[in-house]
Parts: structure tokens; sequence; C-alpha cells
């Protein structure tokens, strides 16, 4: 592994730990309002500062890296499964039911994803667990065409021939041969899928279209530093890194791994 | 080439349709009737209102009538009047096209007059200082949030410095202003909103040019240049980089539902009255008819900007007419 690889890795560890450990990390109650310490300036007692309502920020942070970690793995595991499910099917059975999943998955690419997600964001509440399995079907086309691929040449292998010979079920063979098989590049697009589904996630938080307040979210703690833009600088830096580095280790893990693959 | 054409327009009715069966699907979607869904959400809609939208979308038929009954209207474009103002939905998505594509296209032109130097520079000096620190460089720009990006440029820029207006097209006065003023005053208030816009796509672009351009220069009649004795500029310039531009142009058709989609972000911050900005607002006030209208039009300029990307690639590549 090379040294950005091990970066990215670090980097995912730091937050997953974040995210585990909150309550004990967090020296105040994230939804503590305290009116007598609005929107002061990160000291001593508040490392991060307060926003508009008093509330510590680094409290607020800290919580907000279990949901936006959480909207970020569900989603991404809803897109895994749907992708191979669907990727493989259309893979191992060809013929008709190949060109029907490809042709849905050409139509689903040519919606602008951020509307077809904010269209049905408009239908449904936008709770958590909606916006999680929004942002799941919503992604899964790219994961369903790398299965395909995969299987499309794995299943003239000698060792399918053999499962055949044996009268193995095609859903052994899918699932026990297949699909393990073609794991590999899947790895890539999941680890890069969560870098997106968390910024899919703090996009829509921030507009106000996500995760709702008081619960926070990285995206709607930055979406109320902008209502006090000039006034606390605070509210704007630090979820705005946590973004950024999130994603940046997510993205480093991800080509890491890629280029593992690449060589072996 | 005709033939090619030909084809790919069967394939464009067969993705039309496809698209308003998705369309139709997620106006279903929702529990319960749209028109439930719209009383709840806003009390300001009128029984009147409400019988209005259950007829435009039939919802007292069977499915599939409704369905087919969607397309005729769609087939004219008729997406029904805005709950917001009665005004019909067409005419609302048309009077904000221009913007977003305007903002869009310029984009696209800086991408690329950015994107691809950096592209071939890097992989010309591969493993080079420069090289690395292009890495890096695209690394940051795949994790820094655009709407983040957005704020931090219109904090610093924009409210500290005062150096560009921070909302909008137009300045308050426009109407009094001269020619010239006018088009430096919209240039100024589209500085940001492009500078936005144009930094979320160029890693990506200059990414891909560097890894085309390393994999062209490996090719063999790269080495056949080399051994005829032409000189490193020429080989580079004149036999490597013409192809290694080529599937740029795929790239670009891929890359503008992103870019449509992203008009949502900046346009909403940026105040700047485009369509990703009227899809913002609809999907706030829940204004069923503009958010359906939204969605397929974005579809279809989708489709028609691939659709351009792959025939301008089969004209400019004499391999694809081939298959």
């Amino acid at each position: 592994m090379n040294k950005l690889t091990i970066f990215g890795l670090a980097i995912v560890g730091f937050f997953v730990m974040v995210a585990v450990f909150a309550p004990m990390i967090a020296p105040y109650n994230p939804g503590q309002i305290d009116i007598e310490n609005i929107l002061t300036v990160p000291s001593n007692s508040h490392i991060f500062g307060t926003d508009s309502l008093g509330r510590d920020l680094f409290s607020r942070m800290v919580y907000g890296t279990r949901i936006s970690l959480l909207v970020g793995f569900i989603a991404v595991g809803i897109a895994t499964l749907l992708g191979i499910a669907l990727g493989s099917i259309a893979g191992y059975y060809g013929k008709w039911v190949d060109t029907i999943i490809m042709r849905f998955i050409d139509i689903m690419l040519c919606f602008p994803t951020f509307f077809l997600i904010l269209a049905v964001i408009a239908l449904l509440e936008p709770s958590i667990v909606n916006i999680m399995i929004i942002i799941g079907a919503t992604s899964w086309m790219g994961m369903a065409r790398l299965i395909r691929a995969e299987i499309l040449s794995l299943k003239e292998r000698d060792f399918i021939y053999a499962e055949r010979a044996i009268g193995a079920s095609d859903l052994r063979i899918i699932t026990r041969h297949l699909i393990p098989n073609a794991m590999a590049p899947v790895l890539v697009s999941i680890t890069l899928g969560i870098a997106g589904a968390i910024l899919v996630e703090s996009s829509l938080s921030f507009l106000g279209i996500g995760v709702q307040p008081p619960t926070p979210s990285w995206g709607n703690i930055l979406s109320e530093g902008k209502a006090v833009m000039g006034a606390g600088w605070w509210m704007m830096l630090f979820p705005g890194l946590a973004i950024f580095i999130t994603v940046l280790g997510y993205n480093l893990l991800g080509e890491g791994i890629r280029e593992k693959i690449l060589k072996s | 080439m005709g033939k090619y054409i030909f084809k790919r327009i069967i394939g464009l009715v067969v993705l039309l349709l496809g698209i308003t069966v998705i369309t139709f699907a997620v106006i279903h979607i929702a529990p319960g009737k749209p028109t439930d869904l719209e009383a709840q959400f806003n009390p300001k809609v009128s029984m009147e209102a409400r019988e209005r939208i259950s007829h435009l979308y039939g919802l007292d038929k069977p499915l599939h009538i409704q369905y087919i009954e969607w397309l005729k209207r769609f087939s004219r474009f008729d997406f029904g009047a805005s709950f917001m103002d009665s005004r019909p939905v067409m005419d609302k998505i048309m009077e904000r096209i221009p913007i977003t594509i305007t903002i869009e296209l310029i984009s696209i032109l800086l991408i690329l007059l950015i994107g691809i130097p950096i592209g071939v520079s890097s992989a010309v000096k591969e493993g080079s200082f420069y090289d690395k620190g292009m890495t890096i460089f695209v690394f940051i720009g795949f994790a820094v949030p655009t709407f983040w990006l957005s704020l931090v440029l219109m904090d610093f820029i924009g409210v500290r410095w005062g150096a560009l207006p921070i909302s909008g097209i137009k300045s308050l006065e426009f109407e009094k202003f001269g020619f010239f003023e006018k088009i430096i005053d919209i240039s100024r208030h589209l500085v940001l909103p492009v500078l936005v816009s144009t930094f979320g796509g160029l890693a990506g672009i200059s990414r891909y040019m560097r890894s085309n351009m390393l994999h062209v220069l490996k090719q063999d009649y790269i080495r056949t240049a080399r051994a005829k004795g032409l000189n490193e500029k020429q080989v580079l310039y004149k036999h490597a980089l013409k192809n290694a531009l080529l599937p740029v142009v795929t790239i670009l058709g891929l890359s503008i539902p992103g870019l449509i989609g992203g008009s949502v972000i900046f346009e909403s911050i940026f105040s700047i009255p485009g369509m990703g900005r009227l899809f913002y607002e609809s999907v706030m006030a829940r204004d069923y008819p503009v958010i359906m209208g939204v969605l397929v039009i974005g579809a279809i300029l989708t489709l028609l900007g691939n659709l351009l990307a792959d025939v301008s690639y089969a004209a400019v590549d004499p391999r694809i007419k081939i298959e």
C-alpha cells in the first residue's frame, strides 16, 4: 500500500471511531440549548464554538458524524444489493432478460440523479430512512454494469461448466461462485460510492430537504452556518472540513484498492 | 453514418418512452393520491385546484389509461399549470432554461480549456513533482463539496472583500445601464456561479485526459512516429494529442446529468433564476406539475447531450462507422 492509501484508511478509521464512540467523545449534549452562549468563538470550553442556539458545535459535529456515515453506509449497502442482484441476473441469463435490465439502466442514467432524488423527496417525507433508500435506489446502476461485465467473462470459465455438470442450480452458481469472484471491482465501487452518498446527503441536508434539525448532520449544520455568514466563521469551517476530509479519505482508499487490484 | 444516426434515433425513442414510464411511476410513488399529498402539505391549495390536478392526471381512471393520456399531453409538452402562480409549466421552464444552459456551456468550455492542458502535461511529465501536485489537486477537487465552496467564495469574495455580487444575475439598477454596462453587470454576477460549476467538473476531465494520454503514449504508432525521427513536440501534439482527445467527447456527454443536477445547488445558493432554482423552489413548495415537468425536461436534455456527443464522436473517429 502506498502512503496515500494508508492516509485514506486512517481518515476512514478515524471517523468510524468518532461515530462509534460519539457519546464518550462529545463533551456536551448536542441538543443542549444555552441562550447565554449564542455564537461564541471557539474557546477552551467550546473548542469548535457554539451555534445560534448556544449548542456546542463540537458535540453536534461528533453526533453528525454518526448520521453522515450511517446514511452513507446504508445507502451504498442498498445500492450494492440492487446492483449485484440485477447485474448478476442480466449477466448470467443474457438474452432478453439482459436486454431489459440494461435498457432500464440506460433509462435511469438519463435522469440527472439529483433531480430524481429531489422529486422523490418532494413526494415522501425527508426522513433519514427515506433518504437512505432514495440515495440507494438511484445509485446502483454503475454497480450493476460492473457485476454484469465480470459475470459475462466468468460464466464461460471451466469451473462454472464443472459446477453445471455436477448439477448445481443457477442460484448456487450465481451466489456461491460467480458473485464472490466478481467482488474485487465492486469493492472499489463501494468505497467510492460511500464518498458519493455522503456528499449527496450533505447537499440535501444543506438545502433543507435532507436530515431535518434538530438532528445534527454536517450538511444541516453548514446550512445554519450560511444563515449566520459573517458572524460565525466556525459554523462554516468545521462542517465543510469534515465533509471534505471524509470524502477525500474514501476516495484515496478506493483509488488505493483499485491500483492494488489492477496490479494483481 | 446515416445508418448509425438512424439506429441511434430508434434507441432514443425507446429511452424517451422509458423516461416517461419512470416519471409516471414517480408520480404514483406517494402513498395515497397526489391530490391528498398536495392538500396535506399546502393548505393554500383550494378544492378547485385539487380537482384540476385530479383531472389533469386522470386519477379516477385505470392506471394504463392514465399513462396513455399523460403520454398524449406529454407529446404536446403540456405539463399542466403551476400550483404557485397557475402559469403553464412549460412557459416557466422555457424562460429558465437559457440561463442554466448559458452557465453550463461557459463552464464546459472552461473545463476543457483548463482540464485538457492539465491532464496532458501531467501525462507527459508522468511521475514528476508537477504530476504529483496535479494528482493531489484532482483529489481535492473531487472531495470539496460544491455548496461549501460556494459559501466560502461568497463569504470571502462577496461579503468580506466586496469584489463581486453574490446573488441574482442583475443589479437593482440594471434597467438604467447602457448596453456595455449591462453585459459587464451580468458577467460580474456570473463569475462566482461559473467558477463553482467549473471547479466541480475540472477534476474529472483532467484525470480522464491524463489516463487517456498515458494510454495513447504507449501505442505502437507513437513508437513508429518516434522511430521515423519526428521531434518530441510533433509526436506529442500532432500524433498523441489528437487521439487522446477523441474520447473526451463521450465523457462530456456523460457529465451532462451531473452538471444539470449540480445546477440545483449553486443556483439556489447564488439565487440564479435558472432551471435548478426553479426545481428547488418547486420541491420546497411541492409544486407538483412543475417538479414533473422539470424532471422530464432534465432527462431529455441529458438524452440530447448524449446523442450529440455520440454522433460527433462517430463523425471524428472513423473506427466507429465500421461497427
